[in-house]
């Protein structure tokens, strides 16, 4: 599909979308981080984005380094303001792809407001949660999403907590697509993100990823290939399933999929519509004034009167 | 530095009886700002509520946001999408924006932020002046860094530094506050916009040399060092973390030092270029009022009282609050006998004048908390006090 | 008249009081050559029954932004009648709203002026416009402003569509001040 760069090979073209400079990575051996990252250029490289047209934002936290190791225009926020940080980008330059690339505790705990309202209004955005049940940045505590019983380095004797079903949460706020996958499912990791930076409003992709060192080992689940042995057991595709029934227990069964694609008008359509309707059809978000565009006009004719009538252009 | 008249699709020229809040939004897009995003709050709404209105007519984007936290994170995301972004706000707002003050401070953003003050702390007095967040202003992020703040005294002047508030952040790429107050905020006057051709404004200064040479960052303690806007293809990385001039994460105290030194370097080396002071009657003077914002209006009468009584006073009005006026002060307490400082809080930027004058004057706190100005008696009974 | 002069306008919320002292800061500072600043009380006492908003006129840049011995108080309602009087300078002007206030024991050295500004409202169409019938006898009586500046300043402070009728209240209201001017005369 990326006609430009078709003739590169392929591990140069994967190699020019990360920073090689600032590798080896922080990631532990076994973390799921790095496989979302493979696939998520993966995805760039195929769905034909300019990579100088893409950028990445991300939190804080282990997921949060993401945007620190791949090659685009991209912002390490503070913890939990991706999105809002990746609004205010995306709406100075709507011509950018913008990617907010984050854990769950920075999206969902401290970023959860930030959530529900980018998916409530549709902020043309492509959030990818790297969801590892943990804060694992600061060392495995509980967070929203973590199972109920599974044991954080704050929930020492198990979750007590009822903990958020992500896709349904989603859902529920309005966002146009929803998918989850887990690490093993790296193609269609790599489908969905495609798909998500190929379309318009808020995409949700929610990828369940192993932190081995934390949550799993103390939890006791072993090391990361016995995490892609549960994924590979107990997740089940059930595309465009009711959101509610994605909820996800211990070691238990996970919904994987795509889950929610709908067409609505983004936030930016609706305050084109609307502003069009009360300054007229010309307008244009950081566009010219009347005045400005008669000017720009009147040179035009102004030149091509005094050059004459020339074939072909100077473009 | 690229200075260049104002886009006139900005510009409402004219003469208009405005107040405060609606004139920082005027001076916003006068500036060239074309992003706004904030999150509503007494009484510094009817700035939002201004840019909203204006918004379509000039092609700029206005956003309520959730909360003031994601209203001065989209600011960042913003400048590094090319706009120049303004956010207003009060007491409670301020305080949910630290964080990430800190962030625009650290990764260098042009951002520009207006705290119409209300009286505090927490809820406090929602509808009524004070000037009890100047520390805040200075030190309210955590970590040690730098900004640039401006206490306009009227309508006009909140026009008028809004613009050079603008221009500060893009000359220094720093966040940049204007430290107003509700007396001003809700205050109508006269305000003259200039024409277009009359305004200048500092555009920002991006980089056009080749890609490998991009550094979003130079620690030359100068600031003003071209940025990147994102979509240009100059792949730029910013983050919070101590970083190097590529904007990579350098986790040691060596670098930590160097990024800190640059941050607060670049506005306190420029001091001199940054402050703005009014002064009356300085030279000869045996007491000095030192106030700004509404709080030097009110001095004015008091000043007149005790010239009537035959003191030699003199006025300073900081414009400039932030960086502090260090230098006139030292020089001035080796002249006067005494310093009053006036201000609507329980003493923030005496503590400024105390140190600056080092013993060599005396220097007497006129305060109280937020909620009303000064009675002018007070300031007229401090200085005759001063001269005792 | 003294080249400072401060005037308060009072009455109750709803009745546009703080339109009134727009409008005239805006004559007076956009079109008669003078200095006005206005402040408003914001705050919980805005919400409720009392309403006020100041004005300083002057020929000079005004420095001092509040009004402490108002020359003019117009008064649309008891409350602000019973509140304010008692500031007035002496030798003062106090307008009130003739069927809204009663007046009391204010002091005799104040020049008092009653409109009855909520009937002439009515005879032209609403007593919405209450507000500018008493703001043309203010600048009657007044002579602060010029009737000129009061009209200039209209469009952009009451809806477009409702200008015409604003200007005819203000007009009526005026023509009542000249004549209770002209019947006050010596
Ligand atoms: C305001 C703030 N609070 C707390 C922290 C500390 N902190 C850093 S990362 C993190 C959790 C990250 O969790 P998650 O987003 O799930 O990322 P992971 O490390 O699991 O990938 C926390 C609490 C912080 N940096 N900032
Ligand atoms: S702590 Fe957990 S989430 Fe962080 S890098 Fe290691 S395995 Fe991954
Ligand atoms: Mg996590």
């Amino acid at each position: 599909m990326n006609v430009m760069t078709a003739d590169v090979p392929s591990e140069d073209r994967f190699a020019a979308m990360l920073r090689t400079e600032r590798m080896p990575h922080i990631w532990c051996p076994g973390c799921g981080i790095g496989s979302v990252v493979t696939c998520f250029i993966d995805a760039v490289r195929r769905s034909g984005v300019d990579q100088d047209k893409l950028a990445v934002v991300s939190g804080i936290g282990c997921s949060g380094r993401v945007a620190g190791y791949v090659n685009f225009d991209s912002i390490h926020a503070t913890h939990g303001r991706a999105i809002p940080v990746a609004t205010g980008l995306k709406l100075a330059n709507p011509e950018l792809t913008v990617v907010v690339i984050s854990g769950d505790g920075d999206l969902i705990s401290i970023g959860g407001n930030h959530f529900v309202h980018a998916a409530r209004r549709n902020m043309d955005l492509v959030v990818i949660c790297i969801n590892n049940f943990t804060y694992g940045m600061t060392g495995g505590q509980v967070t929203p999403t973590t199972p109920g019983s599974a044991t954080a380095s704050t929930t020492p004797y198990g979750n007590y907590e009822y903990p958020l079903t992500l896709p349904f949460l989603a859902d529920a706020c309005g966002a146009s697509y929803v998918a989850r996958w887990t690490s093993l499912h790296a193609r269609n990791i790599t489908q969905s993100v495609e798909e998500a930076l190929t379309r318009r409003g808020f995409s949700f992709i929610e990828v369940i990823t192993p932190c081995t060192t934390l949550y799993l080992r103390r939890n006791r689940l072993g090391d990361g290939v016995d995490a892609l042995q549960y994924y590979q057991n107990n997740s089940e595709i059930l595309h465009g399933i009711d959101t509610r029934e994605t909820a996800i227990e211990l070691q238990g069964k996970i919904a994987v999929g795509k889950f929610v694609d709908r067409e609505k008008p983004t936030y930016l359509d609706a305050v084109t519509r609307c502003n069009a309707k009360v300054i007229g059809d010309d307008y244009q978000l950081y566009g010219k004034t009347e005045p400005e565009k008669k000017s720009a006009e009147a040179k035009k004719t102004e030149d091509q009167v005094t050059a004459g009538p020339v074939s072909g252009g100077h473009s | 530095m690229n200075i260049v008249h104002a886009d006139p699709r900005g510009v409402d020229s004219g003469a208009h009886f405005m107040d405060g809040d609606h004139a920082i939004a005027e001076g916003a897009l006068a500036a060239g700002c074309r992003f706004f995003a904030g999150y509503p709050i007494t009484p510094s709404t009817e700035t939002a509520e201004r840019f909203a209105e204006r918004a379509p007519e000039v092609g700029a984007m206005f956003i309520q946001m959730e909360d003031e936290i994601a209203s001065i994170a989209a600011l960042i995301g913003a400048a590094w999408g090319g706009q120049k972004a303004m956010t207003v706000t009060s007491g409670p707002g301020f305080s949910l924006m630290m964080e990430n003050i800190g962030l625009a401070a650290m990764t260098e953003t042009p951002i520009v932020l207006a705290n119409v003050q209300r009286g505090g702390p927490s809820t406090g007095l929602p509808t009524l002046t004070a000037q009890q967040d100047m520390f805040q202003a200075r030190f309210g992020s955590h970590g040690d860094y730098n900004i640039i703040a401006l206490c306009p005294d009227s309508p006009q002047e909140c026009f008028d530094l809004t613009v050079e508030a603008f221009n500060l952040a893009e000359t220094y790429r720093t966040p940049v506050f204007i430290m107003t107050d509700e007396t001003v905020g809700h205050m109508h006057e006269k305000v003259v916009i200039p024409p277009a051709d009359h305004i200048k404004v500092v555009e920002r200064n991006l980089f056009t040399g080749p890609k490998e040479d991009f550094r979003p960052y130079r620690f030359d303690s100068q600031g003003g060092h071209p940025m990147a806007r994102a979509g240009a293809g100059y792949r730029f990385h910013i983050t919070g973390l101590t970083h190097d001039e590529r904007g990579y994460p350098v986790m040691t105290a060596a670098q930590n030092q160097v990024v800190v030194t640059h941050l607060i370097e670049k506005i306190n080396g420029n001091a001199e270029c940054i402050i703005r002071l009014e002064e009356d009657q300085v030279e000869g003077a045996e007491v000095l009022v030192i106030s700004y914002g509404i709080t030097s209006r009110i001095a004015v009468r008091a000043i007149a009282e005790a010239r009537k009584k035959d003191i030699k006073v003199g006025a300073l009005r900081l414009i400039t609050v932030w960086p502090f006026c260090e230098r006139r002060i030292r020089e001035l307490a080796g002249q006067v006998r005494a310093m009053v400082v006036a201000e609507i809080n329980y003493g923030q930027m005496v503590r400024e004048v105390e140190r600056c004058a080092a013993g060599r004057c005396r220097v007497i706190s006129v305060n109280h908390c937020g909620g009303a100005v000064h009675d002018p008696a007070v300031i007229t009974q401090a200085i005759e006090e001063a001269c005792r | 008249m003294m080249s400072t002069t401060e005037i308060r306008f009072s009455g109750f919320g709803g009745q546009g009081i703080i339109r009134c002292a727009l409008i005239t800061g805006k004559a007076l500072s956009l079109y008669d050559d003078k200095f006005a600043t206005m402040t408003q009380s914001f705050g919980p006492e805005a919400r409720g029954s009392a309403c006020s908003a100041q004005l300083v006129v002057s020929a000079q840049r005004i420095l001092y932004p509040y009004i402490t011995a108002p020359a003019v108080l117009m008064a649309l309602s008891q409350g602000a009648y019973d509140k304010y009087h008692p500031e007035v300078i002496p030798g003062g002007t106090l307008i009130v709203e003739e069927d809204l206030v009663k007046l009391g024991d204010h002091d005799p050295r104040l020049q008092v002026w009653r409109v009855p500004a909520t009937r002439v409202a009515e005879s032209i169409g609403n007593r919405l416009f209450t507000n500018l019938v008493a703001l043309g006898f203010f600048t009657a009586v007044t002579g602060v402003v010029t009737a000129e500046a009061m009209k200039r300043a209209l469009p952009g402070l009451v809806p477009g569509r409702f200008l015409k009728v604003n200007i005819s209240a203000f007009e009526k209201g005026y023509e009542h001040g000249v004549q209770a001017r002209g019947a006050a005369a010596p």
